[in-house]
């Protein structure tokens, strides 16, 4: 086999994902005449971006094997518990706590930090398989959630908050470039630090990576806890950017973050993919996401065509990997 | 009528490359009706690989094959096992999380009225492994059992798969010597019933026991077959290898001098350790610049202390001391930390298959080549050095460890603690799948890290490797240390018998 070829075949976890992804592109840009515009890119930007920091740290959790069911939860406790921390207009029915603005977004990212260690505690130390843990996790976040709002809506956030969530800077949100700043910090972390390492070798083979003294526990325990706080800078952002603070208001979210990291070719069971997998898992979800928009179908059907599709492109990713493995 | 003198199994100029390099060059192998046909040859000499292709996991080579006379071509192991081929491999293929009585029937339950049977199922395995002289509860959990107890039963479902052809990749390797007699009779028991077996082992004895005929490999060739009674130990190195093999000899025959060095620290001090119902009462005291040998029967407890030193288990009483400093490993990074090393038995659980070699080496030292970056070239430069000093081959840093032969990815397993050397260094069957060369290298390696000043603790099943290595030789018998040879001559007979 030529030195091409096998440069080919591995680099087949990222160009099965690329190769969705454009035609996806392409696809919709012939169908419809509004989608391939400047204007639409920058929507499908924004649009994913909140799922971008969300899927930023679940890539490290799904690299290490493990899942965390908690991400959108943990997401909406910390963005009601931004807005429950500042001065809400009048109209608004919740006994909340006004404090200043930066001691509102430090409480805040305490509470996100708290609830992953929390998993983190549950995971490493009593030994609960993430999935339950953090299934476990998701409920209590919507009890906290619940507790805090008590079915009403908050709209005022922290300036701070509400300028990265919602403005922008030269045309472009600040949304977008914090989650651009997201995903390159992920990918600096994974690619050229010990500890990104330890994330894919861990992820690789758990047993080898204790037997060569590393701390398993630290880094299960440290991937669940930064998978918690890219949810909860998540969370404060996108209440910013919907405008409102209310119960249930991320639940699209958890499998939007995961559906984005798996079909970007990051495996399930660890140790191969990265944020570069993930970027594209992103694209090709918010392509289709808005491409659907864009076309002319019944918006029933186009619930289930979402689903086809990302189960089309997910066997694709399966099977490359495949033909990369054997042989 | 040809069909009577047609072999069982023979293959014509077969070849097979990875990448562009060859793992076998055009070789011609005959498998006879009711013969072992014993297979040796140096560490990544292409056995596995012939085998492999025998058992249909290569499906794409040169050559022909061909079966009792008829041309076959296998492109799946189910093929190949339908054509009544069976291979136990060189790393185990059990079902840790089901019980023995279903990896012994694994692909072909008994079933009563569509569900499985399984009282049928679980007493037939019973028999089955009796008639083995196998004693272990079929409903044990595969993944409970010692590593060499598991290998029995992966080669009972084979024999009990019907197959005609059974290939053993080192089946010894992981057996105590009355296991290794058990065996023998086992296979003796399948060649009187006509079948034909294909023995490959780096223990030169063993195969010369066993076997039949016996045909040696060296870089991708057949170099010879002969039958066994006309060659000898020697013989069969010297074409291995190509050097002389007199110091080698002396390292298995022969009584061997142990020297203590009884003024030296201690480095390792361990005192009445104990763990559930593995061991108790182990008190050692492991001194700078001494090879420490412990050596028992599988399932004595060895390997479980070895993990036990290295806080991956937990002991329920004693202490350890490292250097002087009281230590209680709760986890394997704190005995590191505290300055212990360990390289376990089981490749499988030490390696990362999928990813280059160098980063296999690095993995332990990261810490050490950097605080929070990595630094890859310095990672490969650590890791050529090893490559060449232990002679690995490919010789390249890149390759995944995945295609390594198995006697080099051991290597590559003990390489990761020679960057930095540890106080105290814990071997468990150090030169498990070595060929002799490499465990030259082996014992050159580890007296070497002695000589340095290293506390080195060799556990092991094998007499050969213990007697090689240590300076000082305990014996541990049923989770108990019954006995220390030191400063004095001892032979392999000895030991076996202390055990
Ligand atoms: N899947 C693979 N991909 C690439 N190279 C491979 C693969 N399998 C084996 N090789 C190479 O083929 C050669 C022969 O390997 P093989 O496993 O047959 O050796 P072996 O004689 O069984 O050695 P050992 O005694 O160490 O088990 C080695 O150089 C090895 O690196
Ligand atoms: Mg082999």
């Amino acid at each position: 086999m030529t030195a091409m070829a096998v440069f080919l075949r591995n680099q087949m976890r990222i160009i099965a994902p690329f190769a969705t992804l454009i035609v996806l592109v392409a696809f919709f840009s012939l169908t419809s005449r509004s989608f391939a515009s400047l204007d639409n890119a920058a929507n499908i930007l924004t649009q994913i971006s909140v799922t971008g920091i969300i899927a930023v740290g679940l890539t490290f959790v799904i690299l290490c094997a493990e899942i965390d069911l908690s991400v959108a939860a943990i997401a909406n406790v910390t963005g009601i518990a931004v807005a429950y921390f500042t001065l809400q207009e009048g109209y608004v029915n919740i006994a909340n706590v006004p404090l200043p603005g930066f001691a509102a977004i430090l409480l805040a990212l305490l509470g996100c930090f708290m609830l992953g260690v929390v998993n983190a505690a549950g995971i490493t130390l009593i030994g609960i398989p993430s999935f339950i843990m953090t299934l476990a996790m998701m409920q209590i976040g919507a009890g906290i959630c619940a507790l805090l709002v008590r079915g009403q809506i908050a709209y005022a956030v922290p300036d701070l908050v509400s300028l990265l969530g919602a403005g922008r800077v030269m045309g472009i949100p600040y949304l977008v470039l914090v989650a651009a700043a997201f995903l390159l910090a992920g990918h600096l972390v994974l690619t050229y630090t010990r500890f990104g390492r330890y994330v894919y070798m861990v992820g690789g083979n758990r047993e080898a990576a204790e037997y060569a003294g590393v701390n398993v526990k630290l880094v299960l325990g440290t991937v669940i806890v930064i998978s918690a706080m890219c949810s909860g800078v998540a969370g404060m952002l996108g209440v910013a950017h919907f405008g409102s603070a209310q119960q249930n208001e991320f639940d699209g979210y958890l499998l939007d973050a995961i559906a984005a990291v798996v079909v970007g070719g990051t495996s399930l069971f660890g140790g191969r993919g990265g944020i570069g997998n993930t970027i594209i898992g992103l694209l090709i979800l918010g392509v289709l996401n808005n491409g659907l928009d864009h076309i002319q179908i019944d918006s029933f059907l186009k619930i289930l065509i979402r689903g086809l599709i990302l189960l089309a492109a997910l066997i694709i990713n399966v099977y490359v990997q495949k033909v990369r493995d054997s042989a | 009528m040809t069909e009577e003198a047609a072999p069982p199994l023979e293959l014509r100029g077969i070849s097979k490359s990875f990448g562009g390099v060859a793992a076998l060059r055009d070789v011609d192998f005959v498998l006879r009706r009711g013969e072992i046909h014993g297979l040796v040859g140096e560490n990544g000499a292409g056995k596995s690989t012939l085998m492999k292709i025998i058992a249909g996991l290569h499906g794409q080579y040169d050559g022909r094959m061909a079966i009792d006379g008829r041309p076959v071509h296998f492109r799946s192991p189910r093929e190949a096992l339908a054509a009544g081929i069976g291979m136990v491999h060189q790393e185990l293929s059990v079902v840790p999380d089901l019980t023995v009585a279903e990896n012994v029937y694994l692909g072909q339950q008994p079933t009563r009225g569509g569900i499985v049977d399984w009282r049928a199922m679980v007493d037939g395995a019973r028999r089955h492994l009796a008639d083995l002289g196998i004693d272990v509860d079929p409903r044990a959990r595969m993944g409970s059992l010692a590593i060499g107890l598991q290998q029995l039963i992966e080669l009972a479902r084979v024999l009990f798969s019907g197959a005609r052809i059974v290939i053993l990749d080192e089946p010894t390797s992981a057996l105590s010597p009355p296991e290794v007699q058990r065996l023998f009779e086992v296979l003796r028991g399948v060649r009187a019933s006509g079948r034909s077996i294909v023995f490959i082992s780096h223990f030169l004895d063993d195969v010369l026991a066993i076997s039949d005929t016996v045909t040696i490999f060296r870089n991708g060739r057949l170099i010879a077959t002969e039958a066994a009674g006309a060659i000898d130990k020697g013989w069969l190195i010297q074409r291995m290898i190509g050097r002389g093999h007199e110091e080698l000899e002396g390292s298995y025959i022969g009584a061997i001098a142990l020297d203590s060095r009884a003024d030296a620290p201690v480095v390792l001090g361990v005192h009445g350790l104990a763990a559930g119902r593995a061991f108790a009462d182990v008190s050692l005291d492991v001194r700078a610049g001494e090879v420490l040998g412990i050596y028992g029967f599988m399932g004595c407890g060895l390997i479980e202390l070895a993990r036990t030193l290295f806080g991956k288990l937990r002991a329920d009483a004693g202490t350890m001391s490292v250097g002087g400093k009281s230590l209680r490993p709760r986890s394997t990074a704190e005995a590191c930390r505290a300055g212990i090393a360990f390289v376990p038995e089981s490749r499988r659980s030490m390696l990362f298959y999928g990813e280059p070699v160098y980063k296999n080496m690095s993995i332990s030292v990261l810490g050490r080549i950097g605080r929070m970056l990595l630094r890859p070239s310095v990672e490969k430069d650590i890791a050529r050095r090893h490559v060449q000093s232990l002679s690995i081959r490919p010789p390249t840093v890149e390759t995944l460890l995945g295609s390594l032969s198995g006697g080099n990815q051991q290597k590559v397993a003990l390489a990761k603690w020679l960057t930095w050397p540890p106080k105290v260094l814990v071997l468990s069957e150090p030169t498990r799948g070595m060929d002799v060369g490499a465990k030259e290298d082996v014992v050159r390696i580890v007296k070497g890290l002695r000589d340095q000043g290293m506390g080195v603790v060799v556990l092991s099943t094998e007499p050969e490797t213990v007697l090689s290595l240590a300076d000082r030789i305990v014996v541990m018998k049923k989770g108990r240390i019954v006995h220390e040879f030191a400063g004095q001559t001892v032979s392999k007979d000895q030991l076996l018998e202390a055990a």
